[in-house]
């Protein structure tokens, strides 16, 4: 029995174990003081969906040996640009989620190019090259967002007429789309499926990808690039398609995120969405060296859980008025950093 | 010319960054005096920061983006110097007593986090910080000011009792080092203060740290930095170095960090410190610094230029396309932009090095 419960822990891992007893401690709570929550449960379905996307453009990257893609910023402006050009020539509902996509995936391939490239050639530092190279794409943009002539009055200041608003609205048609598509309660828990479907068909999709060739070699590079090399696999190109994939994953998942939110966040908002994402795959249980599909869905669904309910419950059970900062917040740095500080000084990485 | 054209060729980073300061200066059509009194606060609220940086790169840790939590240990002592009620240069020297054993720890702990992640010092210094300052949030939200530590001053603390505001005015130490003896030269309309103290203790630490580098152990330090794995074999102990270099940087951080607040005299509690390392370490790359290679010139220098084409950007912007808030993502930009070349530069020299 012992010997049992003891393989378990190692297999579930401490950290999972831990913020599982949380999630249920909260839950309990919430049942005590007579939240609703149904409700709880169905925002913490939004969000996972929501999220989804931007976690899995994480794993191939990681798959490769280039460690945790920080760049994700730099998919998401080619999708944010998507996103925009759509509302500025006034496309709704499945049209306008088309054609961001289709406008993100062509960006995104450009730019997932480049940045692959940089990587290549900055091998040993991808991590740190990566998130300043995001940071400076994300500052650059913000000039061009500033810049840009669009001439549709619901996308612009309307004092000054120049310039793109820090927050766009999507039209009613557009905002929860995908979300609403079949979406049906479970139990009074409401479900996106929509956007569940789609997240399940690019897990399916990645899934296939690793067993095709091209997927194995990435798999080999990021195992051992010496015997990559020696069976004849190119380790820069196994990388670059690796980061290619990702940065279009990361551009699809702002299209979906931004219908699923309702909302378009320009400007410096694309700056730190890489981290929370980071902080689901390792809390999944990733490591540098190791990681799965199924870290990807278990780390999406117990982070943003946590972050969903953690505040009303609190704030419910604490009676906290006033002008309380954000212990959401501040929990969320608190454990996503700490978990990619323990990924990183890991022995060995794994 | 030739040899200004190798020089060029040698590091072109700072001539760049001086050509744009020129072309930005030209544009932005300041009155020279302003330029020039706004620069002289710069300096020396900026330069203490930058130069705390120099010893990590000696030692071979990159740059030390951890420095963020020296600069929390300069913060907490502040806002306990302002709740115990001291004020001027005791209250000043009192803060830097307090914020020292903080630094201490924060950097004895980065230290040893460095040494666990060897090869990933400056992303894993760049998460720390984050980390430190999930715990900062955590302490100044939620802890302060209630039984666990009582806070007495409602100018510091928010409305329902706990918790300290976002903005607490440093009124007991602003100026406390600056006004201790100051020079005004008149430039025509305008007049040029120039706090000579801050700028002696600025220089004592330039003194300060080329002569450490001449000691006994910032010649390991050097070593360490050049050849890690011989020093090792010649009996240096490397990591005891490599924890003693962060504890120092981290312990001048938070001098820089008071030194930079006693000037400004309000601390944004909440974000204050949370830029420190990235415009010290935009600064000093800007003066021509790599990762590898760091000196006071290249700090001070830096410090200079970066702070100029901070000055003239938002003024650039506005006279160039109508709208200041062009220049201001400019300048975020140039720094974000600046520590990202450096770094995929240095990644690739390091990867020629390492292949050939």
């Amino acid at each position: 029995m012992k010997e049992q419960i003891r393989s378990l822990v190692k297999t579930v891992g401490i950290p999972r174990l831990i913020i599982l007893s949380f999630l249920l401690l909260l839950l309990v709570l919430a049942l005590v003081t007579g939240m609703d929550v149904k409700r709880l449960l169905t925002d913490s379905m939004v969000r996972v969906g929501r999220n989804g996307l931007f976690v899995l453009a994480l794993l191939l990257p990681l798959k490769a040996g280039l460690g945790l893609n920080f760049g994700l910023p730099v998919g998401i402006i080619c999708g944010l640009i998507g996103l925009v050009l759509g509302l500025e020539w006034r496309l709704t509902g499945l049209n306008y989620i088309l054609f961001a996509s289709v406008v993100g995936t062509g960006l995104a391939v450009i730019a997932g190019y480049f940045y692959g490239v940089l990587l290549n050639k900055t091998k040993g530092q991808e991590m740190m090259v990566g998130t300043y190279t995001g940071f400076a794409m994300v500052s650059l943009m913000c000039i061009f967002w500033l810049l840009i002539p669009f001439k549709n009055y619901a996308l612009i200041w309307a004092i000054g007429g120049k310039g793109l608003r820090t927050t766009l609205v999507l039209p009613a048609q557009t905002a929860q789309f995908l979300d609403n598509i079949l979406s049906f309660k479970l139990v009074g828990v409401g479900i996106p499926t929509g956007t569940f479907l789609i997240f399940a068909i690019f897990c399916l999709f990645i899934y296939v990808f690793l067993r095709t060739k091209v997927g194995l070699s990435i798999i080999a590079v990021g195992a051992n690039p010496l015997f990559a090399l020696a069976s004849g696999i190119k380790e820069n190109k196994a990388r670059m398609q690796a980061t290619l994939l990702s940065t279009v994953l990361a551009a699809l998942g702002i299209v979906i995120f931004a219908q699923s939110f309702g909302f378009i966040q320009l400007y410096l908002a694309p700056l730190m969405m890489a981290f929370p994402a980071i902080a689901c795959i390792l809390i999944g249980g990733a490591t540098l060296r190791k990681a799965s599909l199924i870290h990807v869905i278990i780390g999406t669904i117990l982070f943003h859980t946590l972050l969903t309910i953690t505040l009303p419950v609190v704030t419910q059970a604490v009676a906290i008025t006033g002008e309380a900062g954000d212990i959401t917040e501040v929990l969320r740095v608190i454990i996503s950093h700490g978990m990619i500080l323990y990924a990183l000084t890991r022995k060995g990485g794994d | 010319m030739k040899k200004l054209t190798s020089l060029f060729l040698s590091n072109p980073v700072p001539f760049i960054f001086a050509f744009l300061c020129i072309v930005g200066l030209w544009i932005a059509k300041i009155p020279l005096p302003v330029f020039i009194n706004d620069m002289v606060t710069r300096m020396s609220r900026n330069s203490f920061l930058t130069l705390s940086l120099i010893i990590p790169i000696v030692v071979g840790l990159g740059l030390n983006f951890a420095i963020v939590t020296g600069a929390m240990a300069g913060q907490i002592a502040a806002i306990v110097v302002m709740e115990l009620g001291l004020k001027g240069l005791p209250g000043f020297i009192v803060a830097c007593v307090i914020a020292i054993p903080l630094a201490l720890f924060f950097g004895f702990s980065v230290g040893k986090l460095f040494n666990i992640a060897k090869g990933k010092e400056m992303v894993t210094g760049f998460i720390a910080s984050f980390f430190a300052n999930g715990f900062y949030q955590l302490v100044f939200l939620f802890i302060i000011g209630t039984s666990i530590i009582p806070f007495k001053n409602t100018t510091i603390l928010l409305p329902q009792g706990w918790g300290v505001r976002s903005m607490v005015d440093l009124i007991n130490i602003q100026y406390a080092l600056d006004s201790i003896f100051r020079i005004k030269i008149p430039f025509g309309r305008f007049f040029i203060n120039i706090p000579v103290i801050t700028f002696l203790v600025i220089a004592g630490l330039c003194v300060a740290i080329n002569f450490f580098l001449k000691t006994k152990m910032g010649q390991e330090f050097k070593a360490i930095g050049q050849e890690p794995h011989v020093s090792h074999i010649y009996g240096i102990n490397v990591d005891r170095n490599r924890i003693i270099a962060t504890m120092i940087s981290i312990v001048l951080a938070s001098f820089g960090q008071l030194i930079f607040l006693q000037n400004l005299g309000t601390v944004n509690t909440y974000a204050s410190h949370e830029q420190v390392a990235l415009f010290a370490i935009a600064a000093l790359l800007v003066g021509g610094a790599t990762v590898k290679k760091a000196t006071v010139f290249n700090a001070l220098l830096g410090v200079l230029l970066f702070h100029t084409l901070f000055v003239v950007s938002p003024q650039a912007g506005q006279k160039l396309f109508g709208q200041p808030q062009v220049g201001e993502y400019f300048r975020v930009f140039i720094a974000y932009g600046v520590v990202a070349l450096t770094l995929a530069l240095h990644a690739m020299k390091a990867k020629y090095s390492s292949s050939s």
